[in-house]
């Protein structure tokens, strides 16, 4: 009963968030709503006894990738006129693309296809199920050769777009914090002696 | 724990790796030359440890994901060889175009970490991670200088066609695994065994993985990147695109087609073979009208694809080695042709036209002569070893009674020998354009001695490389 009114609640709040990203008007109001989709999401797994997951979502991608999307959006001035100008051409297309969703998603939980995950309703796990344990001991045992894969990947990842943005281009003006750290007075001021002029 | 011995040179790589990032940071940017030396010193160790560690027999860990066998030893073998060479031809070049960085070293030494993760890769899991661990360092040594127009093109181009390539093999993977379950080859494999297990989901996700495979290979009609990459890229990274990574696609279509895979035989076989004989062909042709070096050694490239890929067709464990038989000889010539390339350019100048080979006898005798026997090696004239690797292949297609695939390779071959031996007339018999004699440090002139002569000796003797193959593959 509690869960159902939550989860409806977590739901629909959702959906109007995920509505509001692409009709707001205002690009960082789209962000702001994409922060709010991402929050009910993780209340929703959190219902799901996912806890994990749920606190990754809002560390990872409220927390770090939607705070750079907010810095972008803002730095970059985007025209939000000149994006919106196809969405009433693109409208139909895009229904039609949710449409089948719609349609292929309730194929899948409506007929109850025989070997899907949703055939039956999974057994809860009890209380004291940590799923965090269960995947740590997955991850650094079973997977641990593809897990450190993927870090070296990401250090890969980091020491090419540091090649490759970080460069001396002639001509640069850069400030030598050192160099205006350590000036002295008489390196930048000069005492002059003016003769007063006379007529 | 006894994991952990398996892939103790990759461990030992990734430490040296950092070590070199690390030394390479504190440094100052005139004391490169102690990267290059950390680099090939890592690369030695690497050696070592693989030496020291290989067993003798086939051992599996990691949970199925991981596999260390003799075959994997000497591929791994010949490709820290090629990224020595590699580095070692490159030292020069990059300091004469002020590029000598040390992330060209890292970003090497990651690939090479790539290569040897899909060699000793035994689930597809692995060999995906492997293969983004190679292709991600190639983008960024692709646009490594960052100046040129045409450098970042071809870097775009690789990039996007990369993605597109990596995310369609990602998506034949997941077709595999949801109809059999599994990522790993082993389980895989028994999987194929029992009868009837062909189903339209698994052909779906084997021609998915099939083109992400060629694409890496660069077979046509995925071969759009290559030339451009070849031609846009610092000449020492093409040298490195154009060798080690070749093993690792070797070894990759092992590893998935001829082991994991090995059931589906007849679905993708038929499949290779149009591939095969695409290669074969545009790569032949195309190369005659170019007049860009670089380029027409990518089209040359496609078409020694076809050869590689015509071993796997026959399924027999001859034409496994006849495919790695001409997969090691192959990147022993494109070394020693990008290193001639590397050789003949200044500062300012790329000796990247057919015409900067002109006279070159007259220029020096014995490079040409060493640039002679790479390209009678590539078009197949004996005794060098190119021919050689021609006709191991082509026995093992005629083994499996695949006359019209062999008969097409020759005459493919025959259109293919006037390209290289192009290259022949214009340094023997065509009036030099300038003067100016090759200057070289010591130690490139004679490791590209060396590298030209491997293929004369190991023409005379393809017993030993050849009986190795077959050694270690049984």
């Amino acid at each position: 009963m509690i869960n159902g009114i939550l989860f409806y609640t977590f739901a629909t709040v959702l959906v109007f968030a995920a509505l509001g990203v692409i009709s707001s008007r205002n690009p960082v109001h789209s962000v702001l709503f994409l922060v709010l989709s991402f929050t009910q999401s993780s209340a929703l797994w959190l219902l799901l006894g996912a806890e994990f997951l749920a606190i990754v979502l809002v560390l990872v991608y409220v927390g770090a990738v939607m705070v750079l999307f907010l810095f972008v959006v803002m730095m970059l001035d985007v025209n939000a006129e000149q994006m919106r100008e196809g969405f009433t051409r693109y409208l139909p297309l895009g229904l039609a693309v949710a449409f089948v969703l719609v349609v292929e998603i309730g194929y899948v939980i409506g007929f109850k296809i025989p070997g899907s995950p949703f055939s039956s309703v999974p057994e809860g796990y009890p209380a004291d199920y940590s799923n965090i344990k269960e995947l740590g001991a997955v991850l650094y045992t079973e997977h641990v050769y593809a897990f450190e894969l993927a870090a070296v990947i990401l250090l890969v990842a980091i020491v090419a777009a540091i090649t490759l943005t970080m460069r001396k281009r002639p001509g640069l003006k850069k400030q030598k914090i050192s160099e205006q750290v350590s000036v002295r007075r008489e390196d930048r001021v000069r005492l002059v002696k003016v003769e007063p002029f006379k007529e | 724990m006894a994991d952990l011995i398996l892939a103790a040179p990759e461990i030992f790589l990734i430490c040296a790796i950092c070590v070199v990032l690390l030394t390479d940071v504190f440094l100052p940017a005139d004391k490169t030359i102690v990267t290059y030396s950390l680099a090939l010193l890592s690369l030695v160790g690497t050696a070592a440890m693989t030496a020291y560690f290989s067993v003798g027999e086939t051992v599996i860990g990691f949970g199925g994901s991981f596999i260390a066998d003799s075959a994997g030893s000497v591929l791994k073998t010949f490709a820290y060889l090629m990224v020595a060479i590699c580095f070692l031809y490159s030292r020069d070049y990059l300091e004469r175009a002020g590029l000598l960085r040390g992330e060209f070293f890292v970003l090497g030494l990651f690939g090479l970490l790539g290569i040897m993760v899909i060699i000793s890769g035994h689930s597809l899991l692995t060999l995906y991670l492997g293969l983004e661990l190679l292709s991600l360092s190639l983008y960024a040594l692709v646009a490594f200088n960052r100046d040129s127009g045409i450098c970042a093109e071809a870097a775009m181009k690789y990039f996007v066609l990369g993605a597109i390539a990596s995310g369609t093999l990602l998506y034949g993977i997941s077709f595999l695994y949801g109809v059999t379950g599994t990522v790993e080859l082993q389980a895989l494999g028994q999987y194929f065994r029992e009868p009837d297990a062909l189903s339209l989901p698994l052909l779906l996700g084997l021609t998915f993985i099939i083109v992400g495979i060629a694409f890496k290979f660069g077979a046509v009609p995925f071969h759009m990147w290559l030339p451009d990459v070849y031609q846009g890229a610092p000449t020492p990274v093409t040298l490195y695109v154009g060798s080690a990574p070749k093993i690792a696609a070797f070894a990759l279509t092992w590893r998935v087609l001829a082991d994991g895979l090995l059931g589906l035989h007849e679905s993708w076989a038929d499949m290779l073979a149009v591939l095969a004989i695409l290669s074969l062909g545009i790569g032949s042709i195309v190369a005659i009208a170019q007049s860009n070096l670089k380029r027409m050694l990518a089209y040359s490239t496609i078409s020694h694809v076809g050869f590689i890929l015509m071993g796997f067709i026959a399924g027999t464990e001859d034409g496994l080695r006849a495919s790695m038989f001409y997969t090691l000889t192959y990147v022993i010539m494109a070394a020693g042709a990008f290193g001639m390339i590397i050789l003949l350019s200044r500062r300012g100048f790329e000796a990247e036209n057919l015409e900067d080979f002109k006279g070159l006898n007259a220029r020096n005798p014995w490079f040409a002569f060493v640039m002679l026997m790479i390209m009678f090696s590539m078009a197949g004239v004996p005794p060098f070893v190119g021919f050689y690797a021609k006709v191991v292949v082509l026995e093992s297609l005629l083994a499996t009674d695949m006359f019209w695939l062999a008969g097409s390779a020759v005459f493919f071959t025959v259109i293919g020998a006037f390209y290289y031996l192009r290259v022949v007339w214009y340094m023997y018999f065509v009036d030099p354009l300038n003067e100016e004699s090759l200057e070289a440090a010591t130690d490139f002139r004679v490791v590209l001695s060396v590298n030209g002569l491997a293929l004369l000796v190991l023409g005379i003797f393809p017993g030993v490389l050849l009986n190795l193959c077959a050694r270690v593959l049984s």
